[in-house]
């Protein structure tokens, strides 16, 4: 049995994880969950319903938590106006964005901003969009801000 | 003393890792191994030619009896998410590493950008696994 085979049919999450790192790299592109289902190749409902099963949450809600999260690093580590830091997380919305915001980290931008902790400074980068990317609540578009 | 002669890294498939670490990556074989007496058992080493001292070990997923099929698979899904481990690779130049490598069709994840402990990118190898290359400024 020694020798040559050909390379094995790799597992079909590495097809899913295409798409999770093309939405981790040009979140701040108008992406949506159509380009990413293009980029695991696969239709649109099957790659929801896939991405879902491999990653325990679907893809437009870690796209969102994604530009969340840069938003709020962005928010933390700059001056920049909430509006601004919108448009650059690739969301086109500012009214959407702060309620989003708000539902996902309990605060709205400007007091996260002033709350923000002591500088994460040594850990690699990685590991801080990994482990600060908000846990989804809920996206209902009509929900209450929560405010300090 | 107690040194890292290396650590092992899972890939979907030897020959396509081998491939991506040497032409790609740009890292030198150490060992390339095949024993018949051991199911032909391949031990694949590969690592940075000015860092002779640590290595890569590129190991397969083995069948029965080793690794059972059920494991084996989810071994194989976790790599496919990206799950399976994390190199982090340093480089005295992230622009000049990331434009090399880019020219030899590494796919970027992350583009070289500051961060405050120095200029940081990533890619993935064929498998999935994550790897870091990062130009560390000392704080």
């Amino acid at each position: 049995m020694a020798g040559h085979r050909d390379i094995a049919f790799l597992p079909p999450a590495r097809h899913l994880l295409r798409a999770r790192d093309l939405a981790d790299a040009r979140y701040f592109e108008p992406l949506d969950v159509a380009h990413l289902a293009r980029a695991a190749g696969l239709s649109r409902a099957h790659f929801s319903r896939e991405f879902r099963r491999a990653f325990g949450e679907s893809p437009h809600q870690y796209l969102l938590t994604r530009r969340l999260e840069r938003a709020a690093a962005l928010l933390r580590t700059t001056d920049r106006s909430v509006a601004d830091i919108c448009f650059s997380v690739g969301l086109r919305s500012v009214g959407s964005f702060t309620s989003s915001f708000g539902r996902m980290f309990g605060v709205s931008p400007m007091a996260y901003r002033a709350r923000y902790p002591a500088a994460i400074a040594q850990v690699p980068a990685c590991l801080v969009r990994a482990y600060s990317r908000p846990k989804n609540r809920t996206f209902r578009e009509d929900s209450p801000l929560v405010r300090d | 003393m107690i040194s890292i002669g290396s650590a092992q890294l899972w890939v979907h498939d030897q020959d396509e890792a081998l491939a991506f670490y040497t032409d790609k990556v740009g890292f030198e074989v150490r060992s390339d191994v095949t024993v018949p007496e051991l199911g032909n058992f391949r031990w694949l080493t590969v690592g940075p030619a000015d860092q002779p001292d640590v290595a890569i070990t590129l190991m397969a997923i083995p069948g029965p009896p080793v690794m059972d099929d059920e494991t084996a698979e989810e071994v194989r899904t976790l790599m496919g998410k990206g799950f399976a481990g994390t190199i982090f690779l340093i480089t005295d130049d992230c622009q000049a590493s990331y434009e090399e490598l880019k020219g030899r069709g590494v796919e970027f994840t992350t583009e070289p950008e500051e961060q405050p402990y120095g200029i940081d990118s990533a890619f993935r190898d064929p498998s999935g696994n994550h790897l870091r290359l990062t130009e560390v400024r000392e704080l």
